[in-house]
């Protein structure tokens, strides 16, 4: 769906996340499947260093990374903005805890989408994230992924926050129907 | 719903969370909110106890976090029927990942004890351990009697994992132990036991 006409810049994106969370010593990495981090996801499965770990609901993974960082490990939760709801009261034990939370959402429902029923989520991403104690980080060009990532790692590993860089459907690309 | 409450078991669920940690050595404990946490300080607090006072339903998953990051370590994760109820995909997830180094164990008093006792799924026949087994886990059971349980302590922090066991309890009720309750604290105390002054960057002060 992106590949046809996708210059250079964004079909690199993926792999830059990649080579941040590579240098923040990312070692689980939990994730509902989205066409938007498919690359990802392959390359994290292909990296021996890292332990892939598939969800069946992203307030799982949530879980999953509080665990992680009690055992001296870093994370990362790969989502699609449809999977935040289901994320809502396990943030509750992020912020009680203030464990550092390192979250990558691609947005649904946000730019150019076809399936309505995708919108509500899409539209209240960003502000159940923040009523939750998330910090959101948007990023609307691909040239901003890496370095919003670094930041947003770096806010999350070093000041234990918890922290969401929402990558917009701008970037990914809105799904083809045919 | 006019089935009566567990009969099937005599077993106290204060003494079989004590004969449960009795063996427990080095392993790490996550339990999960409600009566199971009131258990484990019951039989006393360590700073290798990491209570989960919310979250419901991740109780499993924050076993399997910790078990991944720690696989040196065995990890014991003890949480209520309704709890693991809440979080039932979680077998699943645990199944494929397969912990070499993970137990999970539910006290079934078929019963949510929090909010006034009423029966969870587990009353009407859901069956955990046949979820578990179904999922994949190295090995699940249900115990039922002293006898049971004798054997799944001798096997609870050697046998390989994932191990699940669904423990009938009788609905019996007791005093609440309340442990800790101050989130930050219990995270920093755990991590301070587990991985040491160096380790744990947030006492030390490291910058990086």
């Amino acid at each position: 769906m992106k590949d046809h006409a996708a210059p250079a810049e964004v079909r690199d994106w993926p792999d830059e996340i990649f080579q941040v969370l590579c240098d923040a010593g990312v070692t689980q990495v939990a994730y509902v499947p989205d066409a938007g981090h498919a690359r990802l996801i392959e390359l994290c499965h292909a990296n021996d260093a890292m332990r892939c770990v598939a969800l069946t609901t992203e307030e799982e993974g949530v879980a999953l990374l509080a665990g992680a960082w009690l055992g001296g490990a870093r994370g990362v939760l790969l989502m699609q903005s449809s999977g935040v709801g289901n994320c809502i009261n396990m943030l509750s034990v992020v912020q009680e805890c203030r464990f550092p939370l390192l979250c990558i959402v691609t947005m649904r429902g946000e730019w150019g989408e076809f399936n309505p029923w995708q919108v509500p989520m899409g539209q209240s991403t960003t502000r159940a994230l923040e009523n939750a104690g998330v910090i959101v980080k948007p990023v609307d060009t691909a040239s901003d992924i890496a370095t919003t990532l670094v930041a947003a790692s770096e806010l999350a590993f070093n000041a234990f926050r918890a922290v969401a860089v929402s990558i917009s459907q701008r970037i990914v690309g809105s799904k083809v129907w045919k | 719903m006019s089935a009566s409450p567990n009969t099937s078991t005599s077993l106290d669920r204060r003494e079989v969370v004590s004969q449960l940690l009795a063996g427990r050595g080095d392993a790490l404990l996550i339990t999960g909110l409600g009566s199971t946490t009131w258990d484990a300080a019951a039989v006393g607090d360590e700073d290798g106890n990491f209570y989960v006072w919310g979250g419901m339903g991740g109780a499993a998953m924050i076993g399997l976090g910790l078990a991944i990051a720690r696989p040196e370590r065995r990890v014991l994760v003890i949480t209520g029927d309704g709890e693991m109820l809440m979080g039932l995909g979680a077998f699943a997830t645990v199944a494929v990942q397969h912990p070499r180094n993970l137990s999970l164990v539910v006290i079934d008093n078929e019963l949510y004890g929090e909010t006034g006792m009423q029966y969870t799924h587990t009353h009407f026949g859901v069956d955990l351990a046949g979820v578990a087994a179904a999922a994949g886990f190295e090995s699940a059971r249900t115990v039922y009697t002293q006898s049971d349980l004798d054997t799944l302590c001798a096997s609870l922090y050697e046998a390989p994992g994932p191990l699940f066991a669904d423990v009938k309890v009788s609905p019996v009720r007791h005093e609440t132990v309340l442990p800790p309750r101050d989130g930050t604290y219990l995270k920093h105390r755990f991590r301070r036991a587990l991985l040491g002054d160096a380790e744990h960057g947030t006492l030390a002060g490291r910058k990086s």
